[in-house]
């Protein structure tokens, strides 16, 4: 049994290793043709044989000044984009069937509910050959293991952010959001069931993936006792009510307090000792894209050097794209709130979608909003 | 006057297009949700409708019930203070002089026409601790303590901002902000129709000006008042935009809650079913006033 087991195992490796060889060699080739064709006609990628159109669905203000112009100078193909604002409308939008869109910007969970609801098309790595500009830490992840269906686009995480003149000590823990009154009336925090279950069951010492039933009773009461130090459940805006002096400590992502620290010196976060939710905004192919080959070929020029560096300066999201942080100046390359500490980072965890508990957290959120 | 009765071809004529419209694009749609209401979750994507009650059971709920509740106390205040409000409004704009008429009306449905998330964004710059109500006041405050020092009186404290936003009141005066036109238009078209002279003839034998309101005036424009009453607790009832944005930590509407079920719960089936309650009840309203309407008409 034993035996058989590893035969089995070194001809998977083997049939992998062989195939990862062959999408090698495609990609030699893909690129030499790519170099060829530059030398005659001036940066020009060869045609995909689609016609020159691309649907694209992303997020607001999520891509460079330039970018859809230049991809359209250096391949012929006109990229309609149009937004969207939370990943429930994408879920939404898409559920009923895919209305053209070639390619989308879901988060990481999103990717695994997709995946499951069988509304994704596996990506030919082949046709991406700047798969080899990702870091490496980013390939292997549990919500798509091997990048079957996305790749990394931005990666972001939910830490503290807070005003420096207003607090007395550098909030360190997410006791200051969840469970002290030290800040009563000043701390505005998410009002995504999810994320606010998962990060006070990190407070509590528990993996964001690791919650039981009994832990989101618990995590419910404690909610309920901080509500009246609460002043805001905000919508993602919570660096607009920081930045207008509304509330001195807010729960946002690490990129969004990074805008507003460049309108205000007196600005500052910090990821809590306890640890964090990462996120991370990918690629993908929707089943039902009427133009996949112009899909990848996107996708492959979003993760070349210096389209991702354009991207990179205009949203200043940290980027899973190695070759273009190398690109980035200093200032960003070493922002401790773009990139935290690398001991902070290996506390935080990616949320796996859980169907079963996902209705749970809603409804133990709508308890905690009408206690 | 034509009665259609006797051109029932041209009038059949004339109504399939609305009716097709209605049917497609309301009835037929508003029937799917009707019926996933039914229905229950299957994996993420599909609805299997199997005729369960389950979802009305769990939104009668005390969870639920409390919340609509407390949506419907909320829409009621709306609605008492808009016709508070709005009355006198309409009163005035029915006896105004006839040339600015038009433009007083104007005034009121001038807000109509910027979207209701930019009005009430507006809304927040005006309430929020470094809005111009706090600055102004601070303004005022300190002033009047550097008079009360220069008077050689002690001064007044440092000025404490007033928590206008993100509470229950941001949310009862967003609210009424929003909903005030749909007061007073059908107030003032009830008043304007009222016949002028019965309020002279009131004042003429002795009645005073409230006396001549309350019993002259309210009477008459009453169904002005219901139909003005109902078109502005109905959206009220409804409204999720304003406690989104305006809204403290327990500001939670029904609406809310049900955006919240299609959206990140990803539950339809008891969307619909909080959906549905919310409608069953506005019809239930709405049937109350007809049979009311209908009650006055067999008594005249």
């Amino acid at each position: 049994m034993n035996h058989r087991m590893s035969l089995e195992e070194f001809r998977a490796n083997r049939r992998s290793i062989l195939k990862t060889m062959g999408a090698a060699a495609i990609g030699i080739s893909f690129a030499g043709a790519l170099g060829a064709c530059s030398k005659k006609d001036g940066g020009k990628m060869p045609s995909t044989g689609e016609e020159p159109k691309l649907n694209f669905y992303n997020w607001d203000t999520y891509i460079g000044d330039t970018t859809l112009a230049d991809f359209k100078n250096a391949s012929d193909i006109e990229v309609n984009m149009s937004l969207f604002a939370t990943n429930d409308e994408l879920f939404a939008k898409l559920r009923a069937g895919n209305q053209g869109y070639d390619v989308i910007v879901p988060s990481n969970d999103f990717v695994e509910r997709m995946v499951q609801a069988d509304m994704l098309m596996p990506l030919d790595h082949s046709q991406i050959p700047n798969i080899k500009n990702v870091d490496p830490s980013f390939i292997d992840v549990a919500y798509d293991p091997g990048r079957k269906y996305s790749l990394p686009y931005t990666w972001l995480v939910l830490g503290i952010g807070y005003r420096k003149s207003k607090v007395k000590a550098k909030p360190d823990s997410w006791k200051v959001l969840f469970d002290s009154d030290e800040y009563k009336g000043r701390i505005a925090v998410l009002s995504e069931a999810g994320d606010m279950i998962r990060l006070n069951g990190k407070y509590l010492g528990k993996s964001v993936n690791g919650l039981t039933p009994a832990d989101i009773a618990q995590i419910e009461a404690l909610m309920i006792k901080q509500k009246p130090n609460i002043k805001a459940f905000h919508e993602d805006n919570g660096q607009d009510l920081l930045l207008s002096g509304e509330v001195d400590l807010v729960l946002e992502y690490n990129g969004d307090i990074a805008q507003v620290m460049k309108e205000d010196d007196d600005l500052d976060f910090v990821v809590p000792k306890e640890g964090s939710q990462l996120n991370s905004d990918t690629l993908c192919i929707p089943k039902g894209a009427k133009h996949p080959k112009n899909a990848h070929a996107f996708i492959n020029y979003l993760l070349d050097a210096e389209a991702g560096k354009k991207i990179t300066e205009k949203i200043l999201y940290p980027t899973p794209n190695a070759a273009a942080k190398a690109l980035m100046p200093d200032a960003y390359k070493n922002n401790p709130v773009i990139f935290p500490p690398a001991d902070r980072l290996a506390k935080c965890e990616y949320a796996a979608y859980n169907a079963k508990l996902q209705p749970l957290y809603e409804e133990a959120f709508t308890r905690v909003r009408a206690a | 006057m034509q009665d259609w009765n006797r051109q029932k071809p041209a009038f059949l004529a004339l109504a399939t297009a609305p009716v097709l419209w209605l049917l497609a694009f309301f009835i037929l749609p508003l029937g799917i949700v009707w019926l996933y209401s039914f229905g229950r979750n299957v994996g993420l994507t599909d609805i299997d409708i199997s005729g369960t009650f389950a979802n009305y059971a769990r939104a009668l709920e005390p969870l639920y019930l409390e919340i609509f509740g407390k949506s419907v106390a909320v829409a009621a205040l709306t609605t008492l203070l808009c016709l508070v409000i709005g009355f006198p409004v309409a009163l005035a704009i029915t006896f105004a002089q006839p040339k600015w008429r038009p433009w007083l009306l104007l005034a009121v449905m001038l807000p109509f026409w910027t979207n209701l998330l930019i009005r009430t964004y507006a809304l927040i710059t005006v309430l929020r601790t470094q809005g111009y109500v706090n600055k102004s006041l601070g303004f005022l405050w300190d002033q009047a303590s550097s008079v009360k020092a220069f008077l050689g009186l002690a001064p007044l404290p440092t000025w404490e901002p007033l928590e206008l936003l993100y509470n229950n009141f941001a949310v009862i005066l967003g609210l009424v902000y929003v909903h005030l036109p749909f007061m007073v238009l059908p107030l003032y078209a009830a008043l304007d129709r009222m016949d002028k002279s019965l309020i002279e003839a009131s004042l003429d034998l002795g009645a005073g000006h409230l006396r001549t309101i309350t019993r002259i005036v309210a009477p008459l424009a009453a169904p002005g008042i219901i139909s003005g009453v109902i078109i502005t607790f109905v959206p009220a009832l409804g409204a999720y935009l304003t406690p989104d944005l305006m809204g403290g930590p327990d500001s939670q509407m029904i609406a809310n809650v049900i955006e919240r079920q299609f959206k990140r719960a990803n539950d339809w089936p008891f969307g619909a079913a909080l959906s549905f309650l919310l409608m069953y009840a506005t019809f239930m309203l709405i049937a109350l006033q007809a049979l009311r309407t209908r009650k006055i008409e067999a008594r005249q």
